[in-house]
């Protein structure tokens, strides 16, 4: 059953104390977040998340490439691993690889992951290593001020697409279900419990899961587009978002006109969850049959 | 825990007999193994292919990892991760994944992570000729990653240096917490001669903090070896709660991008740590120097025609010598300084237009004469053709 952040809250008490002092990296504040920016809920949702598996956090390391969303390891207190732009993946697939006892959850962003780091993405999907990926999307660059990314909507304007972006958007979690993730999730900050339990179960899936958050840039993204204001950017996910279910059930059973209503809009919820073979534990079988091999 | 232990038994085990008829590549695989190194990312590039394959057949004999990845910007990330949890861990390229890992490894500098690259250089720019040997990145080895950093590049000249050099290349790597190259190429790595297996392996480790996270502060000087600059390490998962950031970092690890002290600080720690060292890393052989008014000064491949010229030439009675660099960077200036007294004029054979020959010139004084030998294309020198150099000079 899922437990929600509301009987998180309801059962281990309003101890925000608490928490902070057991997740929250001191020294390391203010945070550089804007206002209205929702990557401070994306670490709340994923503290609840770790606090709900009693992780033990000297075993949890937090991985990251660069950009706004790739600053969260910094801001917890565990290992951290702030690396180079878009490589976070390869960096991570390297700590698992060699201690596997550890939890790794990445950090990125729909630049760090889709543009500059889609080929590690891709891979890191394909190998089904046991890492859990949170990706972050503004639709935006926007630690530089608001560049077109990959995710960027049609039309946007950015400060390179000055005029309209002319380019089609990834879907990056269609990517991940398309290269066989084994789990993939994509919700909104705006849904204040479900991405806890995804990053929840993204952590316990055995392979890699990739849990994509939508999280507002007023400042980089929204401000060019009518959406300056942080209501207006959490009133666009809401009417531009529909639930998987929702969406398969109008699909196949809607009237064209409904299913022209709902073609454009943005599937959320747990997109695929299916078992396939894991790269560590596969290379320890390997081993272990080699080492065996070897001795006779 | 006890880190980047190896059982030396069971490593000669699965080499197999102590003298083997074996190319430089594996030869450095072999090093790796009895070096103790438990991961290898790689991804294949002529003529460097052999050193992932040596790794993905022998590493898994030891418990220890292979791991194809995507590309070579991914293929050291992995390692620079795997370092992290406190094994030794490297990767192999040549000329273009070299190039590609540039970033990386200036990363692996900024945040003090002991790494291993093989690079088996071959002919460019771009793709040129995959299957030939050159030493086109020696520049590259030492400025390829932008910013401020210091590298240790060591330059094999035969198939027991590739092994022997796998070995220092971990302990340097180790000792001071920095990426650390062997500058092999596609002669040396695709040559096939006399190896021997060493009975015993001398190995140094990354000094490990015993402070609790506490009192530990990653990223200032050590307190276990008073006196040295390279911090103490705490692998992840030994609960120091680190924070590593190829951003400018205060001494706790933190960013601090708008303060000057602080990345002067950090950044002249960095590299004192092994410029200060620079005497002890000075590695230099000399051949045939003691008379010497001319010097032929080389490294790698293209020791191997000199030092055939350089006895040609003595028989025709020039009082000529070799210096060969071992390790190429830090470049031994003080060792050119002196050199300086000794002889009047120095050859420089590389295959290549001209690379190490700049530090040198630097290093020498100015009345010593420089004459630059190049040889691109894929071949090494033939004697003949240094010894021709060496009677125009004479």
């Amino acid at each position: 059953m899922m437990e929600t952040k509301a009987e998180v809250r309801e059962t281990k008490g309003l101890d925000y104390e608490r928490m902070r002092a057991k997740y929250l990296r001191k020294g390391m504040w203010p945070t550089i977040f804007c206002t209205g920016c929702g990557h401070g809920s994306v670490l709340d949702y994923t503290f609840w998340a770790l606090e709900d598996l009693g992780l033990n956090m000297d075993k949890v390391v937090f991985v990251s490439g660069i950009g706004c969303s790739s600053r969260l390891p910094g801001y917890i207190e565990a290992d951290g691993l702030h690396t180079t732009h878009g490589r976070s993946i390869a960096f991570a697939s390297g700590i698992k690889t060699m201690n596997p006892e550890l939890t790794v959850i990445v950090f990125t962003g729909d630049g760090d992951c889709s543009g500059i780091g889609g080929n590690h993405f891709l891979h890191g999907v394909r190998r089904n290593i046991d890492i859990t990926v949170i990706a972050i999307n503004n639709f935006i660059y926007g630690m530089t001020g608001g560049q077109l990314a990959p995710t960027t909507p049609r039309g946007a304007i950015t400060t390179t697409t000055p005029y309209g972006n002319v380019e089609n958007p990834f879907n990056m979690a269609e990517i991940a279900m398309a290269a066989g993730g084994s789990y993939v999730a994509r919700w909104t900050v705006s849904h204040p419990y479900q991405p806890i339990k995804s990053i929840k179960d993204g952590i316990i899936k055995k392979g890699f899961a990739f849990i994509e958050m939508l999280s507002p840039c007023p400042t980089a993204y929204g401000r060019r587009n009518k959406l300056g204001e942080v209501q207006q950017l959490w009133n666009w996910y809401d009417d531009n978002t529909i639930p998987k279910e929702d969406y398969d059930k109008i699909m196949k059973f809607g009237t064209p006109q409904e299913q022209e209503a709902v073609s454009d809009k943005i599937t959320v919820g747990v997109l695929q969850n299916i078992e396939k073979p894991e790269f560590t534990t596969e290379y320890k079988k390997m081993l272990d049959r080699v080492m065996k091999a070897k001795e006779k | 825990m006890e880190y980047g232990r190896v059982d030396l038994n069971l490593v000669k085990k699965v080499l197999g007999p102590k003298t083997q008829f074996e190319i430089g590549d594996m030869a450095c695989v072999y090093g790796a193994l009895l070096a103790g190194c438990k991961f290898f990312a790689g991804y294949p590039i002529t003529p460097a292919s052999e050193l992932a394959e040596g790794a993905a057949r022998l590493l898994p004999r030891v418990g220890g990892t292979y791991i194809q990845m995507e590309d070579e910007i991914a293929s050291i990330a992995a390692a620079i991760g795997a370092s992290w949890t406190g094994e030794r861990a490297m990767t192999g390229t040549s000329g273009p994944g070299f190039s590609l890992m540039q970033e990386n490894i200036g990363y692996a500098a900024m945040t003090e992570t002991p790494v291993v690259i093989i690079d088996i250089q071959r002919t460019g720019p771009s793709t040129g000729q995959p299957t030939q040997g050159a030493q086109g990145d020696m520049m590259q080895a030492k400025w390829g990653s932008h910013g401020d950093y210091e590298i240790i590049a060591l330059a094999p000249s035969s198939c027991q240096e590739c092994l022997d050099m796998t070995i220092m290349a971990f302990n340097l790597a180790e000792k001071y917490r920095n990426p650390v190259l062997v500058m092999g190429d596609g002669e040396i790595g695709h040559l096939r001669e006399r190896i021997v297996i060493p009975d015993k392996v001398d190995l140094t480790f990354r000094t490990l903090t015993d402070l609790p996270r506490e009192q530990y502060i990653p990223f200032v000087p050590s307190k276990v070896n008073p006196g040295s600059k390279v911090p103490d390490f705490a692998p992840f998962g030994s609960g120091s709660h680190s924070y590593i950031t190829g951003l400018t970092h205060n001494e706790k690890g933190f960013p601090s991008t708008d303060k000057q002290p602080d990345h002067d600080r950090l950044v002249r720690r960095i590299m004192e740590k092994i410029t200060d060292d620079a005497e002890k890393l000075v590695k230099v052989e000399e051949y045939m120097m003691e008379d010497a008014d001319i010097a032929v000064i080389c490294y790698g491949a293209t020791a191997r025609p000199a030092q055939t010229a350089v006895e040609d030439a003595r028989r025709l009675g020039i009082k000529v010598g070799m210096v060969r660099l071992l390790i190429a960077w830090p470049f031994p200036y003080s060792y050119f300084a002196k050199l300086s007294e000794r002889v009047k004029k120095v050859l420089v054979p590389e295959m290549n237009m001209g690379q190490m020959v700049h530090p040198i010139r630097e290093a020498l004084d100015s009345k010593v004469k420089v004459y630059p030998m190049n040889k691109i294309g894929g071949e090494t020198h033939l004697p003949v053709d240094i010894l021709k150099g060496i009677k125009e000079v004479v």
